[in-house]
Order: C-alpha cells, then sequence, then structure tokens
C-alpha cells in the first residue's frame, strides 16, 4: 500500500465519520460544522483525483460561503428536540425507502461496465493546468448546458427575492443618491434675532 | 559552502529529508510573519498617536521597542476564563481556527521570482479559499461563547465577510484576465516592463480600489470593524476571551492585514518589480509596497468614523458589486482590442 492509498482511505474514513455524526449530532451547530469538515475531507480526495479546481472550489463555495450562511440560520434556530423525534417511527420506512432507491443508484453507477473500463485516474504532467482544461471544456464543448445552468440559477435567484419581498407602507429608509446631493441652502437658514442685532451695533461691526 | 552543507545533510537525512526541508522553510516563513505581527501592533499605536498628536509607546525598552514583548508576556500570564454554558471545545477551537488560514494562506505567496514555499498553479484560488475558512473563527466563537453580545458580532461578521468575499473575487477574477494565469509568481511576472507603469494597477485602477477597501472589511478593520463594534455591542465576538485565547484573535487579524498588503502589491503594483527601469528588482520592493499599505490600513483607523452596518452592506452589493462586474466586461472588451498595452 503506497502513501496515495493510505491517504485515500483515511479522507475516505474522516468523510464518512464526519457524514454519520451530520445526521446523528444532538446539537445542530456541531452537525453542521461535521458538514464541513465532509466537504473538506472530500476535497482532499478530490485533490488526489489531480482535481485541484474543483477541490479548491468545492472549498471556496461550500465550506466559506454556502455553510456559513447555513450556520448563521442554524445557530438562531431555537430547536427542541424532543418534538424533532416525536415522528422518527412514522417516518422511518419512506427514510429507509429513500435509503435504499440512492444505495441502489449507487451500486449501478459504480458497478456497471462502463465505469469499471475506466478505472484508474489519468495521470498527468506537472504542468498540466486542470483549470485551463475545464475553462476550455465548459466554453466550447459544453458552453448551452454551462449558460442554460446559469439561466436556471437566475431565475432561481431571482424567484427567491421575489417571494421575500414585502412592500410595506411607511418603512423609512434613506436615499444616499439625495443626501449627497444636498446643498448647503437646504439644510442651513442663517437667522439674526433682535438682540443679536443690537450687540452688532453696540460693537460697530 | 552553504550548498554543500545542505548536501551533506540531505546524505545525512535520507528519507526524512524533504519534510525536514520544508519544516525548516514553513519557519523560516512563520516566524518573520509573527514579528511583523508584533511590531506591527506597536506600529499602529505610534501611527495613531502620531495622527492624534501624542507620542505613543515609549516607556518599555529604548523607543518602547520591547512593548509587544511585554504585551505578549501580560497575555500569558493572564487567566482564560471559559463563561458558564460555553461550549467548551468549540470555545478553545475558535481562535485556533481563526489563526489557521491566516498563515495557511502565505504558503502560495511568492518572495522574489525564486522564493515561494510551494507554486501552485491555482494559488490565486487556493488564497480565496483559505481566506474564506477564516470566517468561521469567528462565527464559532461568537456562538460558542454565549453571549448575545458576541452572538450579534459573529452574525454581523459573517454576513459582512460572504458579501465582501464577492466583490473581492472579481476583482481577483480581473487580475487574472489580466495575467493570463493563477499562479502568483506568474502574475508578477507578467507586470515586468516599463517599471510603474506596466504594474495592473493602471488598467484596473476601479478593481484596485476595491480589491483593497473589501480586504479592509475582510480583516474586520476600522471603519469597517463592525463585528466588533465597541460603542454597540462592547467587543463583539471576542467579549468573552481572555488572555492569549484573545491574543490569537488578534494574531490572527494583523497577519490577515499583512497578508491583504502583500497581495494588493503582488496583484496590482508589480509584487518585487521595480517601479523605475534602472533600479533592480528586489524583494525590498515588495516590503516597502506592502509597508505603505499597511500604513495606509492603520491610516484609516485613525481617520475614519466607523460606518453604519447598512451603509456597510449598500457599500459592498450595490457599489462594490456592480462596478466589479461592469469591470469585469470593460476588460475583457478592451483586451480584445490593439488598446491593450499590458
Amino acid at each position: 500500500m503506497n502513501l496515495e492509498t493510505l491517504v485515500f482511505y483515511l479522507f475516505g474514513a474522516i468523510t464518512l465519520l464526519a457524514g454519520l455524526r451530520v445526521i446523528t449530532a444532538r446539537n445542530p451547530v456541531h452537525a453542521a460544522m461535521f458538514l464541513v469538515l465532509a466537504f473538506c475531507s472530500s476535497a482532499g480526495i478530490w485533490l488526489l483525483l489531480e482535481a485541484e479546481f474543483l477541490a479548491v472550489t468545492l472549498i471556496l463555495v461550500y465550506v466559506g460561503a454556502v455553510m456559513v450562511l447555513f450556520l448563521f440560520v442554524v445557530m438562531m434556530l431555537d430547536i427542541n428536540l424532543d418534538q424533532l423525534r416525536e415522528g422518527f417511527w412514522r417516518w422511518f420506512p419512506f427514510g429507509a425507502a429513500l435509503a435504499l432507491i440512492m444505495v441502489a443508484e449507487m451500486v449501478w453507477v459504480l458497478g456497471s461496465r462502463t465505469t469499471a473500463d475506466t478505472v484508474g485516474a489519468v495521470q498527468h504532467a506537472a504542468n498540466y493546468s486542470n483549470t485551463k482544461e475545464l475553462g476550455r471544456l465548459l466554453y466550447t464543448d459544453y458552453v448551452y448546458p454551462f449558460e442554460l445552468a446559469a439561466v436556471l440559477l437566475l431565475v432561481a435567484m431571482v424567484a427567491a427575492i421575489a417571494l421575500t419581498l414585502r412592500r410595506r407602507i411607511g418603512v423609512k429608509s434613506q436615499d444616499i443618491a439625495k443626501q449627497v446631493q444636498v446643498k448647503k441652502a437646504d439644510r442651513l437658514r442663517i437667522i439674526t434675532d433682535e438682540s443679536e442685532r443690537k450687540t452688532d451695533a453696540q460693537s460697530g461691526s | 559552502m552553504m550548498t554543500e552543507l545542505l548536501q551533506t545533510l540531505q546524505n545525512l537525512l535520507g528519507p526524512a529529508w524533504v519534510p525536514v526541508w520544508t519544516a525548516v522553510k514553513i519557519v523560516a516563513i512563520v516566524v518573520p510573519i509573527m514579528l511583523s505581527v508584533a511590531y506591527l501592533t506597536l506600529a499602529e499605536r505610534w501611527v495613531i498617536g502620531w495622527v492624534q498628536v501624542r507620542i505613543g509607546p515609549n516607556r518599555v525598552g529604548p523607543l518602547g521597542l520591547l512593548q509587544p514583548l511585554a504585551d505578549g508576556v501580560k497575555l500569558l500570564l493572564k487567566e482564560i476564563v471559559i463563561p458558564t454554558g460555553a461550549n467548551k471545545f468549540l470555545f478553545v477551537l475558535a481562535p485556533v481556527l481563526t489563526l489557521l488560514p491566516a498563515l495557511v494562506a502565505w504558503a502560495v505567496i511568492p518572495f522574489s521570482p525564486e522564493i515561494v514555499l510551494a507554486n501552485v498553479d491555482a494559488g490565486l484560488l487556493f488564497i480565496l479559499a483559505v481566506t474564506s475558512v477564516g470566517v468561521y473563527g469567528i462565527i464559532l466563537a461568537g456562538w460558542a461563547s454565549n453571549s448575545k453580545y458576541a452572538f450579534l458580532g459573529a452574525l454581523r461578521s459573517a454576513a459582512q465577510i460572504v458579501s465582501y468575499e464577492i466583490a473581492m473575487g472579481f476583482a481577483l477574477v480581473t487580475v487574472l484576465m489580466a495575467a493570463g494565469s493563477l499562479n502568483l509568481g506568474d502574475i508578477v511576472k507578467g507586470q515586468q516592463g516599463a517599471g510603474a507603469l506596466s504594474w495592473y494597477w493602471i488598467p484596473l485602477f476601479p478593481m484596485f480600489i476595491v480589491y483593497f477597501l473589501s480586504g479592509v472589511a475582510e480583516t474586520n478593520r476600522a471603519p469597517f470593524d463592525m463585528a466588533e463594534g465597541e460603542s454597540e455591542i462592547v467587543a463583539g465576538f471576542h467579549v468573552e476571551y481572555s488572555g492569549m485565547a484573545f491574543a490569537l484573535f488578534f494574531l490572527a487579524e494583523y497577519a490577515n492585514m499583512i497578508l491583504i498588503a502583500f497581495l494588493t502589491a503582488l496583484m496590482f503594483l508589480g509584487g518585487w518589480l521595480s517601479p523605475v527601469p534602472f533600479l533592480p528588482d528586489s524583494f525590498l520592493w515588495l516590503l516597502a509596497k506592502a509597508g505603505f499599505f499597511l500604513f495606509v490600513f492603520l491610516w484609516f483607523r485613525a481617520t475614519f468614523p466607523r460606518y453604519r452596518y447598512d451603509q456597510l452592506m449598500r457599500l459592498g452589493w450595490k457599489v462594490f458589486i456592480p462596478v466589479s462586474l461592469i469591470w469585469v466586461v470593460v476588460v475583457g472588451l478592451w483586451m480584445q482590442t490593439p488598446l491593450w498595452l499590458w
């Protein structure tokens, strides 16, 4: 067993353990942190497969942004464990069936003959740029699916904003452009009152 | 002489040579960073003192030069208080998680054409990914403290860092478009030519500003230090921390400042390249440029009042992100014309 295999098994074991803890941890923040650990070790496995770009992007997008917002929400939740456990046995058959379907799918894909033929990652030279190759493929051969995915994301984003946007009457907010354009005359009025005029006259100014 | 010595050592250690030599290199990078952090705190107090027409620390040692050591010893000797009801494991882990990414990012920073710990091809992406992990320390610190002020600080920080990361990412996209590479060494080499005129700060000027200001926001420095906000939430996420645990947050903040200063110098001001053609390129140029940005960090702190939270979000989402999106398109079109000289 060479070092690479050893590291692979190490990352694999960490991913599995972390994944298991995500669903068994009692504290939701702990569960979220275990999910972060699972992402990090999966990124390690991808690095072993020479997929540097994907590995770094996994960390950047999922760990650096998605999970941060996830934690943001989870931390503010008030979770009652007893309430959550109530329906466990009622939903268990449904969940088990879903898990079985997923396992069957994975066996089907990973065990098929076409997957078996391509076993063993292709080794590339040290100066081979994974990023450049991915970019070239995405913007030439797969440009339409890529753009479609982008449009789909945009639609989802607009829909999410439209669903949560509520226009209320009487909300006070600032218009920064208006504030910046304010002139001295709009805000300041110089008044000289009676007593001041008298002192001005006495001092002879 | 030096190469002979290294050769002898290499023969002596055999297969253990590579890890030992890498560890030596890591120490050679981390120790100067930690020293710079210590003296940056002193420099900060001097600069702010100077701006406010005060003298600043001058009691400990000659000219006050031993002040950082005294501060360090004081923090080491203090008790680390763990609040009741705090999540002990995460409470202790959080400061470590903050400092770790701030130091890991230095692995891919080139100091001169040859000197870099890991010459990674996707260095820029690596830096973006590693620095984005640093926010976990702040969030977990705020949550694990079991304190409302700390929690509010953590929430502010999470939203702020995620928002400014987008503008920062787009600024980096324009840099990699101009350089055609994600490797930081190659980015600097792409700026070679007619001195200061061939650096990327000219074609990417708006991005240069956006990047540096987002960097100030990412490091939680004034005027974007909403996560601390003494006047509203006492000290934000680290209100419950004391002693060395608090010092780790401090170290991480300053290490991140130095990192942002170096990155800005490398990507927009030509790194170690000399600004005038008749002087040689040298590591000293990089130090001088990074030192300038560090001074600007301190200058900002002494000059600007803290942003209000809604203004901070407005600046990030409604100014920086649209400007950087437009500039990505502008650079893309500009590069297709013969007017692109960089």
